[in-house]
């Protein structure tokens, strides 16, 4: 799918601690960057040799500041290669390309309060909302869970500019959020948010059903990573190609490098974008995805190509 | 008759049953043949259930209600208001809510007002929707906001009406207005005042 793309300049790599780089983007033609708020992501576009990857990543910068976007990455040596590409390539003054922002988590306005649970990396949403938050006069507290001190990368900066309204948790001092307390002492109307590990956010949720929250209150965001995995063979049928998936590449990746334009948003299995329809399997999906319904998937009629896979004899696709 | 599920209005109010969901408290709130609804609840919750409830029953003929009044008594709820009007106990509603958590379930059952009015309520405490359950018993007599002067007229029986406030003749739509909890009511003889439609009793 042709969506508008921005050309930015990398102004700035941060080294965070052991696992984490902050990246600092700027526009190539310095005007302003497109204004977002608390929550959004943008998707980096990857050269990576022949492989294009596209990664959605958190702005975790102020919704207040079109000069300057930011990002966190952190390392993942078992991933397919985009936070390493990252880490390993990309120095200030590279130019490179960037989606829209997009915004799947956004806050509820109308909430008289917000709760915001964040696990390790997953606390960058989170620092643009409390900026937004502080500039808007919301009221909101943010728990805040890490490793360790050292990997808890914004805790010092929080405390300068969010103050009380943030708690620190830390596993090597048995820390830990106590969500049941948490979620049974909320004012009516309250928000609840979520972002980090997969287990904290099921466990998050499976709490806030059983202590009665309505669900229209429970936001979570959880970009799945596109696993490696075995190559397999794919066969579009609208576009009449049959093309090879690579053990590092996505679905997606090799529909799009085959030249067929395929639609997508998130590349994390989140938004729905790109939910094709299966015409053909004898085989297994292996479904990544936050996106289908347990019968859809149990189906086998549809897939979403940004972060599934396949294994077997034959797939074939409308696409 | 005008029941809910006729209507190919999309915003006439439908309503269910009264079904036990997980939630860190319970608040009912009843009129009239609405408490037999929370009678018929209790059948399917466990005997501590409503330990961490609270009940609010409006009960305008004590006397007609009596077996309703003593089985709502049975269930020994810590908590339990009986009063004679809606209007002393909606800010009872409303104050109970305020000092309650997210995680409360609010069911209501009862006449259409009640519904409508307790509904309102809740969602000016900051409820949401899908933490409310409604049940209708009883009367089906409306509020109606009159469109053309914005008076409402409460216990509106027949169809059409006349408005309270400004003395037209309504028709009264099944076009609901969740905000002022009432249905639209539109002048119904416009062009001709003295064309008189005859007053059918529509929602008893």
């Amino acid at each position: 799918m042709s969506m508008n793309k921005l050309d930015v300049v990398v102004t700035d790599v941060v080294t965070v601690n052991s696992l984490i780089k902050r990246f600092h983007f700027a526009r190539a033609d310095g005007q302003p960057l497109p204004a977002f708020s608390g929550g959004a992501h943008v998707v980096v576009e990857m050269q990576d040799g022949d492989t294009l990857r596209r990664t959605p990543y958190s702005l975790m910068s102020s919704p207040l500041d079109t000069s300057d976007y930011q990002i966190s990455i952190r390392r993942d040596d078992e991933g397919r290669g985009g936070s390493l590409f990252m880490h390993k390539h990309v120095e200030a003054g590279m130019t490179m390309r960037l989606g829209y922002p997009a915004n799947l988590f956004s806050l509820d306005k109308r909430s008289p309060k917000q709760l915001m649970f964040a696990g390790g990396i997953g606390i960058t949403p989170f620092l643009a909302q409390s900026q937004q938050l502080i500039a808007t006069n919301g009221d909101f507290e943010l728990h805040y869970s890490a490793r360790n001190a050292e990997l808890a990368a914004y805790g010092p900066e929080l405390t300068q500019s969010i103050g009380h309204r943030l708690h620190m948790y830390y596993d090597d001092q048995e820390q830990r959020i106590d969500f049941d307390g948490l979620l049974s002492s909320q004012p009516a109307g309250t928000h609840l948010y979520v972002c980090g590990p997969a287990p904290m956010i099921e466990h998050v949720l499976k709490r806030s059903v059983a202590l009665g929250w309505p669900a229209s209150h429970v936001h979570y965001e959880h970009f799945s990573k596109a696993p490696p995995g075995e190559m397999f063979t794919v066969e579009l049928q609208a576009s009449n190609k049959t093309v090879e998936v690579g053990k590092n590449q996505s679905l997606l990746e090799a529909i799009e490098a085959a030249g067929v334009d395929a639609p997508y948003l998130c590349r994390g299995g989140a938004c729905g974008q790109c939910e094709t329809d299966v015409v053909e399997c004898d085989g297994t999906l292996l479904h990544e995805d936050h996106w289908l319904e347990d019968d859809e998937r149990a189906s086998s009629k549809k897939i979403m190509p940004c972060v599934s896979r396949f294994k077997g004899q034959r797939l074939v696709l409308d696409r | 008759m005008n029941q809910p599920d006729d209507s190919a209005i999309l915003s006439r109010p439908r309503y269910g049953v009264l079904t036990p969901v997980e939630a860190n408290y319970h608040l009912f709130v009843a009129d009239d043949s609405g408490g037999d609804a929370i009678v018929a609840f209790a059948q399917s919750v466990s005997d501590n259930f409503f330990d961490n409830a609270e009940i609010i029953y409006v009960v305008s003929d004590p006397a007609k209600h009596s077996k309703t009044l003593e089985a709502l008594e049975a269930l020994n709820c810590p908590r339990l208001y009986t009063g004679p009007s809606l209007e002393a106990a909606l800010p009872r509603m409303g104050a109970s809510l305020d000092r309650m958590r997210m995680g409360t379930q609010v069911y209501l059952s009862g006449s259409e007002s009640l519904l409508g009015l307790a509904t309102m309520t809740a969602m000016e405490a900051g409820l949401d929707y899908q933490a409310l359950q409604t049940e209708h018993k009883g009367s089906l007599a409306r509020r109606v906001q009159c469109v053309h002067c914005k008076g409402i007229t409460s216990d509106v029986t027949t169809q059409p009406a006349e408005c309270s406030h400004c003395g037209l003749l309504l028709l009264v739509r099944d076009h609901y207005s969740r905000r002022y909890a009432a249905f639209q009511g539109v002048n119904i003889n416009a062009e001709d005042p003295t064309d008189v439609p005859e007053k059918e009793e529509t929602f008893l």
